[in-house]
This record gives C-alpha cells, structure tokens and sequence, in this order.
C-alpha cells in the first residue's frame, strides 16, 4: 500500500475553491432568506385563507419532502426550458433550493403556530387587532422564538445541500472541487480540502444562527422551544 | 430518438428496485455501525465519549456528497477496490450512521435515570442494563424517528450516481437523454419516490401519535 498525498496542485486552484465558496455562500443566503419568506406565506395562507388553499399547501409541502432534492432540481433545471422559461445553473439552483426550504421551513413554523394557545388569539382579536395583526404579532413572531433551533438546523442542512447543484453544473464549492479534480486528477486531496471547507461553513453558520436566535429572540427560553425535528432534504 | 415507452418504463422501476436494495444494505451497515457509535456517545470513557461525538458532528456538518466522494475514494486510496454497488451503500452507510447515533443517543438519553440506577443497584452488568432494561424502552421512543431518517436516506440515495451506479435518478437521467422528454421523465421518477417516501413519513408520523413519542417535555 502507498499512500501518498500531494496538495500542491489544489493549492494551485485556490481562485476556484474561493470562488466556490462565494457561490455556496452566496446561494444558500439567498435560499434561506427567499425560502423562509415562502414559508411564512404558506403559513400565512393555511392559517388566513379559506381550506382548500391550506390543503394545497399541505399536497406541496408533502410532494417537496417526499421527493428527491436531486430530483426536484433536474425538473426546474430541464424542464421550465420547455415552457419557455430558460434559465442558467446557478438560478435554477436557487430556485431548487428556495421551493425546497420554504416546504421544509412550512412544516417546522407550522409547528410553532400551532403551539399557539387560542387564549392568546382571542386577546389579541379582543384588542380590536385585525386578523393580519394577530397572525403577525401575536402567532409569527413567538413561533418564530419557538423553533428557531430547529430552523437553524434545517438552514444548515440546506447549505450543505446545496452541494448537489454542482449535479447541473453550478460552479459552487463542489462544482469547484470537481473541476479541480478533473484539472489536477489528485481526487483525495480535492475532496479533503472542499470537504474541510464545508465543515468550517457548516460550524460557522450554525454558530452564527445561534447568534442571531439569541439576538432576535432574547425572551425564547429553553423550556418555551418546542422540539420539532429538521430533516436533510 | 427515442421515445417514453414501455422499455423506459422498465428500466426506471428496475432502478427502482436497486433504489430499496441501496436503501436496504446501506440501512443495515449503518444502523449497526450508528448502534455503537450511540453506546460508544453515552460510554463512561471520556474518550470514548469524544470521538463519538467528534465522528458525528463532522459527518452531520458536510453535504452528503462529501462523505461520498471521500469514502469513495479513501477507499480506493487504500488500494480497496469495491464495485460500484457496494462502494455506493459503505458511503451511504457511513452518512446513516451519524444520524441513527444521534437519534439513538436521545432515545437511550430518555429513559429515566432511575431505571440505570436500579438496574445496577441489582448487579447487572452495563451489557445486561442495556438488554434488559434500558433498550427495550429507548426502541419504543426511537422507533418514529428513526422510520422518518429512512425517508432521508431513501431521497438520499439520489444522489450515489455520481460514483457510478446506475439507481432511480440515475436510470432518470440516462432515459432522459435519450428521450429529451425530462418533464416526463421525471415526473415519473419523481411518482416512484412518492411511493416509497410517503407511507414512510405517515408511518413515521403514527408511530409518533401511538407512542406519544413526539415531544419530550
């Protein structure tokens, strides 16, 4: 057995690799910020809107979580072109990746919702609020405050898939690593340093939304968070 | 060209089936390996403790694909040389232990303390708590979970055709670009994951209602 490991070629490509990074960073913000504001809606529309329409949002959520990312992906990238709507990589992947969160996002905030004691919507609707008002400053924000970790948890999950994109040829971290490997043929050493560079991603952003959480919600106690489970996509 | 016939048809469900066989084997392998990663997470070595610990953070914190691509080519750095199925389910295998360690760990975690308490205050061996005592009551809790991971690995193994296999998304694929019908094409394979995930979520979710499982405080 001979193992020899040589890392100077990838160095070489480090534009690629930080290039890469960018693009991982860069998508997976615009996913999660994209992606929570569907949810919200969706939330939004199963609590507000008549049945039916919660009962839409119920067949998406379930069809986005019982469905291969991968899969959901080669529809928007292969397919829209067929209805006229033609798009690059990167956009379909954001696409992708936005549905995707916003069903999974759906579910864990629904949770939180639906934690929501009835008293407190009748006070609210009491105090001459509009329903709108209810479901945004009574119900929103401290289901919000409730599932944050698990929410977090799920951003993460995203952020690492989105190293799937690289399927359609985005050239985002794994994009990245593959066409090093196919420049340099030293696969290992590759796949070690993109590899390592996912988990710092993954431990900062973690961190950071730990951060954020603390900062948007400082009253959340641990007690209050309901313990709904993220799923990888 | 080619068209989306009944050939194509039978391609993609016989990919489907090497889908559940991956699903199956990798399933296996890892809950084995993510069953001592889970008694080795609550051993009473430190170190122990820490490498476990260590094992599953890093797993959990990069994209499935990573795992893939490093075992797959870790292993044949070390001159192993595995057919592709086998290569596919060992990388899949290594994800899906990290998971089920962590879904164990809480279930074993939630079980009072008092039954370890008293159970060793009756002489048994740590092996004996374990078989006697404390699985019995952690497999009831982990039973819902552990049913909703295999929908994860099940949509997971998706992506394993980048090592070579050919399995549902990649017969998809491989149809596709012989018919250019993707809205078809995929539809379809999108239908068969549907099958499989689906029953698997609501079964995940009843188990949860029958064992009044689903939340811990």
């Amino acid at each position: 057995m001979k193992l020899v490991l040589n890392f100077t070629p990838v160095w070489a490509e480090l534009e690629l690799i930080l290039d890469g990074i960018m693009l991982t960073i860069g998508l997976s913000a615009a996913a999660i910020v994209l992606g929570s504001a569907l949810a919200v809606l969706l939330v939004g529309l199963k609590s507000l809107a008549p049945r039916w329409v919660g009962l839409l949002v119920d067949a998406y959520v379930e069809l986005m979580r019982n469905t291969p990312f991968l899969i959901q992906l080669f529809m928007i990238f292969f397919g829209l072109p067929l209805l006229g709507l033609k798009m690059s990589g990167a956009t379909a992947g954001l696409l992708a990746m936005t549905m995707n969160l916003g069903a999974y996002a759906t579910e864990i905030i629904r949770a939180g919702v639906d934690a929501t004691h009835k008293s407190q919507i009748e006070a609210g609707l009491s105090l001459a609020l509009t329903r709108l008002q209810v479901f945004r400053y009574v119900v929103l924000n401290p289901a919000f405050a409730k599932v944050w970790p698990a929410l977090s948890s799920q951003f993460v999950l995203m952020m690492l898939a989105s190293s799937i994109c690289s399927f359609i040829s985005v050239s985002e971290l794994s994009g990245a690593a593959a066409i090093i490997e196919s420049r340099t043929f030293r696969s290992f050493e590759t796949y070690i340093v993109v590899t390592l560079v996912y988990l710092a991603l993954a431990l900062a952003l973690k961190s950071s939304l730990l951060l954020l959480g603390k900062r948007l919600f400082p009253n959340a106690s641990g007690l209050e968070r309901l313990d709904v489970k993220a799923g990888s996509v | 060209m080619a068209t989306f016939g009944f050939p194509e048809m039978m391609f993609i469900l016989r990919s489907a089936g090497w889908t559940l066989l991956l699903t199956a084997l990798a399933f296996t392998i890892g809950g084995i390996m993510g069953g001592g990663l889970a008694v080795l997470r609550l051993s009473q070595s430190r170190i122990l403790r820490n490498i476990a610990a260590g094992y599953i953070l890093v797993i959990q914190s990069i994209p499935v694909l990573m795992v893939l691509f490093m075992s797959y080519y870790g292993l044949s750095l070390f001159g192993i040389d595995l057919p592709p199925f086998l290569a596919a389910s060992a990388s899949l295998a290594v994800y899906c232990s990290a998971y089920l360690a962590e879904i164990w760990r809480g279930s074993i975690q939630s079980v009072p303390f008092q039954q370890w308490e008293a159970s060793s205050s009756l002489a048994l061996t740590r092996a004996q708590q374990y078989r006697y005592v404390i699985l019995p009551q952690a497999v009831r809790v982990s039973l819902p979970p552990t049913v909703g991971f295999l929908v994860q690995l099940v949509k997971n193994t998706s992506i394993v055709s980048v090592v070579g296999f050919v399995e549902l998304s990649r017969a998809g694929t491989l149809v596709n670009n012989a018919t250019f019908q993707p809205f078809k094409v995929f539809t379809v394979v999108a239908i068969i994951y549907f099958l499989i995930c689906f029953p698997l979520s609501r079964l995940s979710r009843h188990l949860e209602k029958v064992m009044h499982a689903g939340r811990r405080h």
